[in-house]
């Protein structure tokens, strides 16, 4: 990278680059690998971490990476526990699980240092467009946010049955007149469509902009020794702040996901 | 920053995952903690009910010892009782074989004195016939006077 000639524009356009295999046809059809492999490898090492310590799991005195598996557990559980009335054991605290560790690791790729992971996927991989923060891809975010979209209207049939999801969409919140059937209809519309939105973006938005941010300060560091060393400053106290950004977006898109999979169970 | 397949391909891993944490992850997890739970609740409940029994038996504990003070010191009151009823039979009993004694000796003496006095008698009466012998021993044949002198030893 640094022996060719970078304009700032080209630097950004290089580390916000996707590491893009086409398997078709068309825009559609294009796989971001880093993306992807990223967020699988994350997936498989936690999951797998997890899986380790549960199968070994003991009812007696448990030892301390149990008990750190354990005091997730019950952290999640009580979040759960306080939204969602029911059998939460069966599927959606362990969704929330899921979904909080998984996200939280993919955000935790944001204190990689932008640079270094770019020359050591360039040098050592030979992988020239790799990004490392898969949340920071609008894919990623948008396709837990869709997954659990589906998952509130699955619940949401299977609970109130057809007739009664349906019924719902057009008789609630304003009542079941037939007047306001178009209304309520509209309302339910945005709501549907403004969830997995609202849901992905703020996730999406949040990596996105701290990776950016990342970026610009290395950027002011190639500048001159000024620039170095306060670029290094300021990239410290970004990553120290972002340290709570990267766990609050977890813990923020893990309850949201609660929260509208538990209104699918609510009838109104 | 286009919407492609990778959204698909990232929903499936997703899936994937969730479908492991239901099926691998939470259960055998919460069944740990869960037994868990109950062994320590039950812990507790046994500490709890240990905890009131010994109250029970420390109750029934002191309950018993006061019982028994008080079979002891009634006890101890009987036997005085009983030592003083000993003590006051020997002492009738003692004061009864005195007298016993005391008359038995009284009737002894009476006759030893009984018999030294037949004794004396006897001997005085002798003694006063060898007297009127040697007195009357020319004038009165012993022959012939034989019934006289025996009436009178018999008198005496």
């Amino acid at each position: 990278m640094a022996s060719e000639q970078m304009t700032p524009s080209s630097y950004i356009e290089h580390h916000l680059g996707f590491n893009a295999k086409p398997v078709g046809d068309g825009s559609f059809w294009v796989l971001h690998m880093d993306t992807l492999v990223m967020s699988a490898i994350l997936g498989v090492v936690i999951f797998g971490f997890l899986w380790w310590v549960v199968r070994g799991a003991t009812a007696g005195v448990p030892g301390k990476r149990q008990a750190f598996v354990e005091l997730l557990m019950e952290f999640i559980d009580n979040q759960v526990k306080s939204i969602f009335h029911g059998n939460r054991h069966a599927f959606i605290a362990p969704a929330a699980l899921t979904v909080f560790v998984w996200v939280l690791f993919m955000n935790a790729m944001d204190f990689l240092p932008v640079d270094i992971m770019g020359k050591f996927y360039h040098n050592v991989l030979g992988l020239d467009h790799w990004r490392s923060v898969p949340t920071s891809d609008v894919n990623a975010t948008f396709a837990l946010a869709l997954s659990v979209w589906v998952l509130m209207i699955f619940f949401s049939i299977k609970v109130k049955g057809l007739g009664g999801w349906i019924h719902e969409l057009f008789c609630s919140p304003f009542g079941s007149n037939p007047l306001v059937w178009p209304a309520n209809f509209l309302f339910n519309l945005i709501e549907y469509v403004s969830k997995p939105l609202s849901h992905s973006l703020r996730l999406f938005g949040n990596m996105y902009a701290g990776e950016i941010i990342f970026l610009l300060l290395g950027m002011w560091a190639a500048t001159g020794i000024a620039g170095t060393i306060f670029g290094a400053l300021l990239s410290a106290g970004w990553a120290i702040f972002h340290i709570l950004i990267v766990v609050l977006q977890a813990f923020i898109f893990m309850m949201l996901t609660v929260v509208y999979i538990a209104m699918a169970h609510e009838s109104h | 920053m286009n919407i492609n397949l990778t959204l698909l391909a990232q929903a499936v891993s997703f899936a994937i995952l969730i479908w492991f944490t239901v099926k691998f992850v939470w259960p055998p997890l919460l069944n740990a903690v869960e037994t868990r739970q109950k062994q320590i609740a039950d812990g507790l409940a046994a500490g709890e009910r240990g905890r009131h029994e010994l109250e029970l038996a420390s109750k029934r504990a002191s309950q018993d010892l006061h019982t028994a003070k008080e079979k002891a010191s009634a006890i101890i009151a009987q036997a005085e009782k009983r030592a003083a009823e000993i003590i006051e039979e020997a002492k009738n009993n003692a004061k009864v074989e005195g007298e016993r004694i005391l008359t038995g000796a009284k009737a002894e003496i009476d006759q030893e004195v009984n018999r030294a006095k037949e004794g004396l008698r006897q001997q005085v009466s002798q003694l006063a016939i060898a007297g009127a012998e040697k007195i009357l021993r020319r004038e009165i044949d012993a022959k012939a006077h034989s019934d006289m002198l025996a009436a009178i030893a018999n008198e005496l």
